[in-house]
């Protein structure tokens, strides 16, 4: 079988899916509630309740706060305990919502029975109230970027959606969170792709998994075949060669569609296609079926030295202490926390900091993988070259964002830079490369948009 | 014989020939540059620092003759030069200068390791933009200083160098030419250029920390935690208060440290003062307060 | 609980480090290194002993002395690799105050005048090499016989089969190209009655060297694109060439004598001084195999590889600069 794969790089790092076989446990309910208002890419939310008011579980606390924004919502019934500020993801104090929990109430209009609500269900859904639908439940893409996922089933006029392309691949090593939500919720996956390809006025539809992941694959063949056989809807599920960053949404546009997301400000729905994470899709299907807004995630928390990781249905805003206790807590000696995988993920400076909307996983790296070795001059092996998926020159990029030349780094292209890491990871004499690059990436995108705004 | 006299006049030709082209060129293809621009170039100091916001010496020179014939020379400054070279350009071209205050760069964070405990251990680039992009840094403080140099890296002329033992940067004033340099450098906005003062002496708030007075606190003993007494004490209104961290305007200022005192967490530095301020006076006890009223 | 370590991501880190990359081409050489102390014995050994720890002194002491550096590079295995590149592009009868001046050359001025490790412009064993043939001519032009295992500075010499392909081009006589040994017995290294086997440490036995090829393509130490497009150039050439008139010896002889897989598996494929990316590093190769032929033919020397090399080297910063890989999103839509 030829197994699809992207054109350009890629590495082949360790794949440690301690918890591959670890069934969602569902997580318990934290003392106190921290939901930062800005768990999404756009403007952060604007707090709709104040200190002491009373919320349930579901409760709007709040609302969005421009056009590109997403509203939060109370995973948690209890008190309001204080507006304040706390350190979250990004490693600053930035505005959070703190709660107090009491007890388990949950909001009347949301559907807590199992029972599967299909389309042919509920004839009276247009795509318009797909969208408004998800919209208002706040649901934002699950797979770390958190962009508002109504925006992207509204494309621009310039371009034009031909199908809807659901990212399964899980590509970083260590997290199976969305293997583990494909292997207990598949049903309700579909009807989420469904919904997106109503959303978005499509009806072609991909499912891409990585080979790593054969049991996922083999179920989700066989319900797309039994769901979608004969219907106005062609769904295919594509096996990926296991491959990082088959992931990263261009790359697998290019594996899955053979075309190539051109230069940014190109985004996928410029050749067609809309990626959105299987964690999205899931989410689709509760806000749109349920009315259940976004307020829980499935999340990993693991590691070589966690005496217990697993897989957790969590409530957002759980501070990351209460579940790595729940694994058997912090290992002794040097360590790394990350929210996220390896390859991408954040290092946090406390265990403190809550799920949110993006956590996909709570990874702790552990003695001598904690800490880098010490750069050695570059040896000019281009293996560096030959990892990036981008096409680009890492040495040479890295170099040129050291010494401040921006100009050569918008020629050689840096704004095509996904961050993916893997530059860095084959570097045989250890640089920094991703430190520079990212430095240089940031100020060129800063002198392209001061340039855009004074024409 | 003939060949040395032969060789004597072809040579001599070649010689004339040439000479006559090259003439002819020099003044066929001549540029005109207004002699001017070269006078001033010689009397600045050629550091090519950019610290006038021009590309080099020659084109502040470009600027100050264009300025002449504009009328005025006013928002042209070399800081390298100082006053001193101003006033030759100024009399070179014939026009009279504004006299500007000297500025100094200020770094305006005291998080020393000793005030600022370390909360984490970064392991990464060595770089304050990198740590920066990174987090707060090693410390709870997300608007202190990072201890990493890139303003030592960016400063031309040696005039500022973190101290290993504090981890935040000083500023040898004797060389500090106020070019702007670090200013840019420094992510977190931390080091501001603000008038060296009379004899040198300056007052300024050594923090930027916008964080409620409880957090910054706990992050830092010497931090500012917005509680405006220094506002109210100042007599001449130079000093506000704002996103919880309160700023001193050097143009208002007249050294007369009343807030130095009044400052609870020894937040407000006076630098260059052969005295120190005075120490708060110790609170009158309420009940004597009371049997007066 | 103890301060938790943090940095910009990636997190991990692949297994490959520097050493490994230089100790796995040491490995790759062994074959050659082994074969070369068969065929010229004691020469050999004393040659390839002088130069890499000639190589390893030089960069020790100018790394500590000269330049003050806090951490010595030696033990990255570059040094130990430069000795052994340049004792095989050596005659085993070399005086040992010639190889000493050589590596001086080598390090000293093809290495570490330019920053080190990473930054040389030239390659550091052929730099030694060209510097002690123009300085040294007569010393650096007789090769002596294979088989004589106990001789060093007394070794017989005698012709190179580049020297009867010079020599048959010179004269305009074809006949003369029937002295030299058959393509397989230059290729495998075995003895034959006519001139054979003598040349440089390195250049005898092309299938040890290629056995080191196989190994390094295997590690991923280098890819193929260099001594594929090196080889398969010189060949087509040199076939044409053959082909046009018989005086240009048959291109297997061509391929399998002299340095050329020496140098197009172990010279060219230097990290610092080759390409950046595939398609500059076939253009890179092609003209290097083009040069060869030409300097081998018609240029003063019997062998044209070192130079060729050389001259490439100076070009690889202008292939860098304008061959570029090609770019994620520039293809257009295929469906």
């Amino acid at each position: 079988m030829n197994i699809k794969t992207f054109s350009i790089g890629g590495i082949h790092p360790e794949e440690n899916k301690l918890t591959h076989e670890a069934v969602t446990q569902v997580a318990a309910l934290p003392k106190q509630a921290i939901f930062p208002l800005s768990q999404h890419i756009g403007a952060p939310a604007k707090p709709v309740v104040q200190k002491g008011d009373k919320v349930k579980v579901g409760t709007m606390i709040a609302e969005a706060g421009g056009f590109v924004s997403a509203p939060i919502f109370s995973s948690v019934s209890g008190t309001v305990f204080k507006i304040d500020t706390a350190i979250d993801a990004t490693g600053y104090r930035k505005p959070v919502i703190i709660i107090n929990v009491e007890g388990d109430e949950w909001e009347e209009s949301i559907d807590r029975s199992d029972k599967l609500e299909t389309v042919e269900a509920h004839p009276d859904l247009t795509p318009e109230k797909i969208v408004e639908c998800i919209k208002n439940a706040g649901v934002v893409g699950m797979g770390g970027a958190c962009f508002p996922t109504f925006i992207k089933l509204t494309p621009p006029p310039t371009a034009k959606a031909e199908c809807v392309i659901i990212n399964a691949v899980e590509c970083e090593p260590y997290i199976t969170a969305d293997f583990r939500l494909m292997m207990e919720k598949a049903d309700e996956i579909l009807i989420g792709l469904e919904l997106l390809m109503m959303g978005a006025k499509v009806t072609t539809g991909y499912i891409g998994i990585e080979t790593n992941k054969m049991p996922a694959i083999e179920l989700l063949t066989k319900k797309c075949a039994e769901k979608f056989n004969g219907s106005k809807y062609k769904v295919e599920v594509v096996p990926l060669k296991q491959r990082y960053p088959q992931g990263g949404e261009k790359q697998l546009v290019d594996a899955v569609i053979s075309r190539q997301v051109p230069a940014p400000p190109a985004i996928p729905v410029n050749v067609g296609a809309i990626v959105q994470n299987v964690g999205t899709a899931y989410a689709v299907y509760e806000a749109v079926m349920k009315h259940k807004p976004l307020f829980e995630r499935y999340t990993t928390v693991t590691g070589k030295k966690i005496k217990n990781p697993g897989n957790f249905l969590v409530r957002m805003g759980t501070p990351m202490k209460d579940l790595i206790e729940a694994c058997g807590g912090m290992p002794d000696g040097d360590n790394k926390l990350l929210a996220g995988g390896p390859m991408m993920g954040k290092a946090l400076t406390s265990v403190e900091v809550p799920i949110c909307k993006g956590t996909n996983s709570v990874t702790v790296i552990s003695d001598v993988e904690a800490r880098r070795k010490e750069p050695q001059p570059c040896i000019r092996c281009a293996k560096c070259v030959g990892a990036c998926p981008m096409g680009l020159e890492p040495y040479l990029l890295a170099k040129i964002s050291e010494v401040q030349n921006w100009e050569r780094a918008e020629q050689e292209d840096i704004v095509s830079c996904i961050e993916c890491g893997s530059c860095q990871f084959t570097c045989p004499a250890h640089r920094p490369l991703l430190d520079n690059i990212r430095q240089g990436k940031s100020t060129v995108m800063g002198i392209i948009r001061s340039r855009a705004a004074k024409k | 014989m003939d060949f040395i006299l032969i060789a004597v006049i072809v040579l001599g030709a070649i010689g004339l020939i040439a000479a006559v082209v090259l003439f002819a060129a020099s003044k066929k293809f001549a540029v005109y540059e207004d002699p001017r621009i070269a006078h001033v170039g010689e009397v600045l100091p050629g550091a090519n620092c950019g610290g006038c916001g021009f590309p080099g010496c020659s084109g502040m020179a470009d600027a100050l003759v264009k300025g002449a014939d504009a009328g005025s020379l006013d928002g042209l400054f070399c800081p390298v030069g100082g006053a001193e070279t101003m006033g030759k350009v100024a009399d070179l071209l014939g026009m009279a200068i504004a006299n500007s205050e000297p500025m100094v760069a200020v770094v305006r964070c005291n998080g020393t390791c000793e005030h600022r405990p370390r909360i984490a251990e970064y392991a990464g680039l060595r770089t304050c933009a990198a740590m920066h992009a990174c987090g707060a840094g090693e410390t709870a403080c997300g608007f202190g200083c990072l201890g990493c140099g890139d303003c030592e890296a960016a400063c031309q002329f040696d005039a500022i160098k973190v101290n290993p033992e504090t981890g935040i940067p000083e500023v040898d004033e004797e060389k500090c030419t106020s070019c702007g340099a670090c200013v840019k450098a420094c992510p977190r906005n931390i080091i501001e250029l603000r008038k060296k003062g009379p004899k040198g002496r300056r007052v300024f708030v050594s923090c930027v920390n916008k964080d409620k007075g409880a957090v910054s606190m706990k992050a830092c003993k010497v931090s500012c935690i917005g509680c405006g007494k220094c506002e109210k004490e100042c007599p001449f209104g130079a000093i506000t208060v704002e996103g919880n961290c309160s700023y001193i305007d050097f143009n208002k200022c007249r050294l007369c440290r009343k807030c130095v005192t009044v400052c609870p967490t020894k937040a407000i530095r006076d630098v260059n003062f052969p005295t120190p301020a005075p120490a708060p006076k110790p609170k009158e006890p309420k009940k004597e307060e009371e049997a007066k009223a | 609980m103890e301060k938790l370590i943090v940095s910009l991501s990636p997190h991990a880190h692949g297994t490959d480090t520097v050493e490994r990359n230089m100790y796995g081409v040491i490995i790759a050489l062994m074959p050659a290194l082994l074969v070369s102390f068969f065929y010229f014995g004691l020469g050999s050994v004393v040659v390839t002993a002088t130069s890499v720890a000639a190589c390893v002194f030089f960069e020790w002491a100018i790394s500590k002395y000269i330049l003050k550096q806090e951490r010595n590079t030696i033990m990255d295995g570059s040094a130990i690799l430069t000795g052994l590149l340049l004792a095989f592009n050596l005659p085993s009868n070399l005086p040992i105050w010639i190889i000493l001046i050589g590596a001086l050359f080598a390090i000293g001025v093809a290495k570490m005048t330019f920053g080190g490790l990473g930054n040389n412009l030239f390659n550091p064993a052929l730099v030694g090499r060209a510097a002690l043939l123009v300085a040294f001519p007569a010393q650096m032009t007789s090769w002596p016989q294979a088989g004589q295992i106990g001789s060093y500075l007394d070794a017989e010499t005698g012709a190179t089969p580049l020297s009867v392909m010079k020599e048959a081009i010179k004269s305009g006589d074809a006949s003369v190209l029937e002295k030299l040994p058959e393509s397989l017995h230059m290729f495998i290294g075995l003895p034959s009655d006519s001139a054979f086997g003598a040349g440089s440490l390195g250049e005898v036995c092309a299938l040890a060297l290629l056995i080191g090829l196989a190994f390094m393509l295997w590690k991923k130490i280098i890819t193929w694109h260099i001594p594929v497009s090196i080889i398969g150039t010189v060949f087509v050439f040199a076939g044409l060439l053959h082909l046009a008139n018989p005086v240009y010896a048959n291109p297997f002889s061509v391929i399998f004598s002299g340095g050329l897989m020496l140098g197009a598996i172990f010279m060219a494929t230097d990290y610092v001084t080759s390409p950046m990316t595939p398609k500059g590093q076939i253009i890179y190769g092609v003209a290097i195999g083009i040069l060869t032929v030409v300097i081998r033919n018609w240029g003063a020397y019997p062998e044209g590889m070192s130079f060729a090399i050389l001259i490439m080297n100076a070009f690889t910063p202008l292939i860098n600069n304008y061959v570029k890989p090609k770019r994620f999103g520039e293809v257009p839509a295929k469906n």
